[in-house]
């Protein structure tokens, strides 16, 4: 009977064995598949175990963490004022994912970046549990705030404020806005809420200031303005243009009409500028041609992506247009799209003496000890216009603010720059014009520390009292003077 | 008859030391690697020591120490790899089982299906008791294994019933469809657990008597010796009642257990290989014949094939499904090679039988793949031990029984380890000391005192020179 008995103790030898080579393919061979399988719950549960790292504004966190009832997932984020930051942090939702500066610096605010590796090995060594990470951001608490509770007022628009002199984002507001404290959990009425928020009409959950383009109307008048200055077009901002009154756009019997009865005939740059003649601009693109205009636009920003870091859409100014077409888009119609991100920048790039920063707004990255882990040195992204040219657009965009259509932005003891804008948008003009207002401040050491562009959609407004000056001018005054330290 | 038995005389030397010393020392390391084990799980859930230490230390050790007496005092000169890995095995059970207790996880699903928790680590405790008191029983009592030849056909009868058990109205439960559980004043019986000890004695008494009509009277057809029709009607009995077993309690595990038991000592008694390849002829017939109308065998295979599949219908709220072996794939998976750390893992998302059927994926996750080694190489060292006390008995009803309960034991843990790591189809059977589950504990207790007493019968120095109980025997011979 031993020779069965041998053969069988080397089969159950054999069980055994395969049991074990089994064990080494699931251990060893696709133990990294299965721990980071998307579906695989330590995951999640190992994302939320601990308190996510905080974004900082001025010093202070704007967002928190709080402990979950019941839940696998343990902390889930809370936000301060989050209806008013969202456009900054985006969410972070155990349920739905994280967005915008929650998502980009995900790595940071969990703790499981690769610069925090060494930390994270010496923290398990000696017993300390996982920290996340901060981001410092370049935002300023009472600017935002000013831009928010100005846009609330007004319904639906957005507002975005940068230093121009290092391209720091000081203010970045979208309203109708969402509370991403809202649905930061994983239970059914944080996915009931966010259902909601995404069906609503209004799309509160869209960062306008980034993610949505608007016809820039009459404040693009700016960089047809630079166009003609660095074209050499035209050289002298009080000097006569060559202008009809009526002027009909080339190869069409369609003249470009004024709002109202202005003194455009011949004007000078700065009296169309401050009176914001479509006539005299409209010429200027139509005597530019398209890639004069296309170049200029293309260097303040215009077809391209932003990173800052948060993606935001690329404006447009189209090529390929015929010179009534270009006429238009120089007016800020036919196809030329901005986001208000956009016409900040050209705001700053002219108020910066002709130099456009990447705009940004992730200042510093912290490891959970505080210690920097990168700091953002401000980059020069282009030069869409000379110092010279700049400095004659300065004086042309005061005379708006002094003596124009921009007189809202007025600020006491304070040189401000500024241009109005109201955009038609829809079929034939059918729907409410988008209300506009670029401007900067200027300090007293004549650098100039904000440029702001506030776009506001306002459906409820009487068409008539659309303008720029009157809807936008104000919220932006209140965002330069927050800056400022005039509040 | 056999020359075979000649050989046993060299293994079972005469004058062998007891091996009781060693026995002795490695027991503590059996109760001394649990205890670290426990104050682990404390230190790393609560950062403190937990409460019972010193009672579970101090339990233990005495339940490791009564059974060390006991060996020592009736059978001295037992194999002394058995109960040291026993008692490793046991307690690292209850450090595992009492982990498991700790999690809210657990706790809040136990409170939200029965109302209320109670922590399984104490009965676990107790049962580990009762296995132990019964292994001092059958070494106590069970002064030779050969008298259990006597009650070969009442073994049958026995078997028979705590097999049908189940399916007595009112007695048997259902639970998460396998039907081999019954109910008795509030306790839970797996009596599979038992039949598979009293089924293993029946074998051997009856393929003892059988053997050689088995062996020797066949017909060599292709190279194999084919057995006579009428010879094939006990293996054929065993095939149908598997069988049966797998259709009307749905226990796929149980039904391979029996059936693979049975063709070990088939093959041990006759020592003709065409057993062997009728048995997995047989099993393979069997296995596709059943799989093809049953459809709880069939999902059962669709899960093993497709476990992600499987994991989506669960969490899709569909009925029948079931997310625990895809759970079970991501804990060994996310163990990785040294594990978490006892008391670190989420093995409790399993949920369901996180303790019991499944408790060798805590063990992944928590020791990872050096611990599961290190088990995995424990389980085969009882089965190999007992394999070796099969080759050193000098009774051919010790050699059946031993391979018989080595082989069945061998065979538990390649069927329930290889279900919760993917390997095969996942069956309802425990893994043996580990799992919480009184049956189970107390019936591989049972298993193990009556390996350790044939071990202590085999190599005991032979009272010079006793007739071999073999060569008695080979005079009853049938035709």
């Amino acid at each position: 009977m031993n020779k069965p008995l041998r053969r069988i103790a080397i089969f159950c030898g054999l069980l055994v064995l395969a049991l074990l080579i089994r064990d080494n393919w699931l251990q060893y061979a696709q133990a990294d598949k299965l721990q980071s399988d998307k579906q695989n719950p330590r995951v999640a549960i190992e994302r939320y175990a601990q308190p996510r790292g905080d974004i900082i504004v001025d010093g202070k966190s704007i967002t928190g963490s709080v402990a979950t009832d019941g839940t696998d997932l343990k902390y889930k984020r809370t936000w301060k004022d989050g209806p008013m930051w969202s456009p900054v942090t985006g969410y972070a939702s155990q349920l739905v994912g994280a967005t915008q500066i929650e998502s980009l610096e995900d790595g940071i605010l969990t703790g499981n970046d690769d610069r925090l590796f060494f930390r994270r090995t010496m923290d398990m060594i000696t017993g300390k549990k996982k920290e996340g990470g901060n981001v410092v951001t370049t935002l300023n608490a009472a600017a935002q705030k000013a831009a928010y509770d100005g846009l609330k007022s007004r319904g639906k628009g957005a507002a975005v404020a940068i230093d121009p002199r290092t391209g720091a984002i000081l203010a970045m507001a979208s309203t109708p806005s969402y509370d991403p404290s809202s649905f930061a959990g994983i239970l059914q009425k944080d996915g009931d809420t966010f259902t909601k928020l995404d069906k609503n009409k209004d799309k509160p959950l869209t960062n306008r200031a980034l993610r949505e383009t608007y016809p820039p109307g009459s404040t693009f008048k700016i960089v047809t303005a630079a166009a003609a200055l660095e074209h050499n077009l035209y050289t002298d901002p009080d000097a006569k243009t060559d202008t009809p009154l009526p002027w009909t756009m080339p190869g069409t019997t369609t003249p470009l009409k004024n709002e109202g009865n202005i003194p455009c005939e011949d004007a000078t740059l700065r009296v169309a500028l401050r009176y914001s003649c479509n006539t005299v601009f409209g010429k200027i693109g139509a005597d530019l041609g398209n890639d004069k205009m296309l170049e200029t636009a293309e260097k303040f920003g215009f077809n391209k992506q932003q990173f800052t870091p948060v993606r935001s859409n690329a404006s447009v100014f189209s090529d390929n247009m015929n010179k009534s077409q270009t006429a238009l888009s120089s007016i800020g119609q036919y196809n030329t799209a901005a986001t208000p991100l956009q016409m900040a920048m050209v705001a700053s790039a002219v108020a910066n003496d002709g130099k456009l920063m990447e705009p940004y707004m992730v200042n510093e990255l912290q490891a959970p000890s505080l210690d920097t882990i990168e700091q953002h040195t401000p980059k020069e992204m282009s030069r869409p216009l000379s110092e010279k040219n700049a400095q004659i657009l300065q004086s042309m965009m005061e005379t708006v603010v002094s003596d124009g259509t921009g007189t809202n932005a007025q600020i006491p003891g304070y040189t401000v720059g500024g241009k109005t804008g109201t955009a038609q948008h829809g079929l034939n003009n059918s729907e409410k014009p988008y209300a506009w207002f670029l401007s900067y401040a200027k300090a007293k050491d004549g650098s100039s520390p904000v440029a702001v562009a506030v776009v506001v959609e306002d459906g409820s407004a009487n068409r008539d009292d659309i303008s720029g000056g009157g809807l936008a001018a104000p919220i932006a005054k209140s965002v330069m003077e927050a800056v400022l330290g005039k509040k | 008859m056999s020359s075979s038995t000649t050989h046993t005389s060299t293994i079972g030397a005469i004058g062998a030391p007891s091996r009781r010393n060693t026995e002795l020392a490695l027991l503590a390391f059996a109760v001394v690697i649990p205890v670290f084990a426990y104050a682990n799980v404390g230190l790393a859930i609560d950062g403190s020591l937990p409460a019972g230490l010193l009672g579970y230390g101090l339990g233990l050790g005495l339940l490791a120490g009564v059974a060390h007496i006991v060996v020592r005092r009736f059978a001295p000169y037992a194999d002394p790899l058995l109960l040291p890995i026993a008692t490793l095995l046991n307690g690292m059970g209850l450090v595992i089982i009492w982990r498991l207790d700790q999690s809210e996880r657990l706790q809040q699903l136990a409170k939200s299906q029965y109302g209320s928790f109670s922590p399984d680590a104490p009965n676990q405790l107790m049962y580990s008791a009762i296995g132990i008191a019964l292994f001092v029983g059958v070494l106590m009592l069970l002064k030779d294994h050969r008298i259990l030849q006597r009650y070969t056909y009442i073994s049958m009868v026995g078997a028979l019933i705590l097999l049908l058990l189940p399916l007595v109205p009112g007695l048997g439960m259902n639970v998460f469809g396998a039907k081999i559980w019954i109910s008795i004043g509030g306790f839970s019986i797996q009596p599979g657990e038992f039949a598979k000890i009293v089924i293993a004695v029946f074998f051997a008494g009856y393929l003892m008597v059988k053997r050689d009509a088995l062996a020797l009277a066949s017909r060599r057809f292709m190279g194999l010796y084919l057995p006579r029709g009428r010879d094939l009607g006990p293996i054929i009995v065993v095939w149908v009642m598997s069988i049966l077993i797998l259709v009307f309690e749905t226990d796929l595990g149980t039904s391979l257990l029996f059936f693979g038991m049975f063709v070990v000592m088939l093959y041990v008694a006759t020592e003709r290989t065409s057993w062997i390849v009728f048995g997995l002829l047989m099993s393979a017939v069997g296995a596709v014949g059943v799989a093809s109308f049953e459809p709880h065998v069939q999902s059962r295979v669709q899960a093993w094939l497709d476990p992600m599949h499987e994991y989506m219908l669960s969490r899709q709220g569909v009925a029948g499904h079931s997310e625990q072996a895809m759970q079970a794939l991501w804990a060994f998976g996310s163990g990785g090679v040294l594990g978490t750390g006892l008391g670190q893992g989420h093995s409790d998302l399993i949920k369901f039988a996180a303790n019991s059927d499944f408790v060798l994926a805590t063990f992944g996750e928590e020791l990872g793949l050096a611990g599961i080694m290190a088990i995995l190489l424990m389980y085969g060292l009882i089965a190999e031990r007992g394999l070796r006390t099969a080759l050193a008995a000098r009774d051919p009803f010790g050699k059946l029984l031993a391979a018989g309960l080595s082989g069945a034991f061998a065979i538990q843990v390649f069927v329930v380890a290889g279900g919760v790591m993917g390997l095969i189809p996942l069956t309802g059977m425990t893994m043996p000391f580990l799992a919480y589950g009184g049956s189970s504990v107390i019936a591989n207790w049972a298993l193990i005192g009556i390996l350790i007493r044939i071990s202590d019968t085999a190599r005991r120095p032979a009272p010079a020179p006793a007739p071999s109980p073999d060569a008695e025997m080979t005079q009853v011979v049938r035709p």
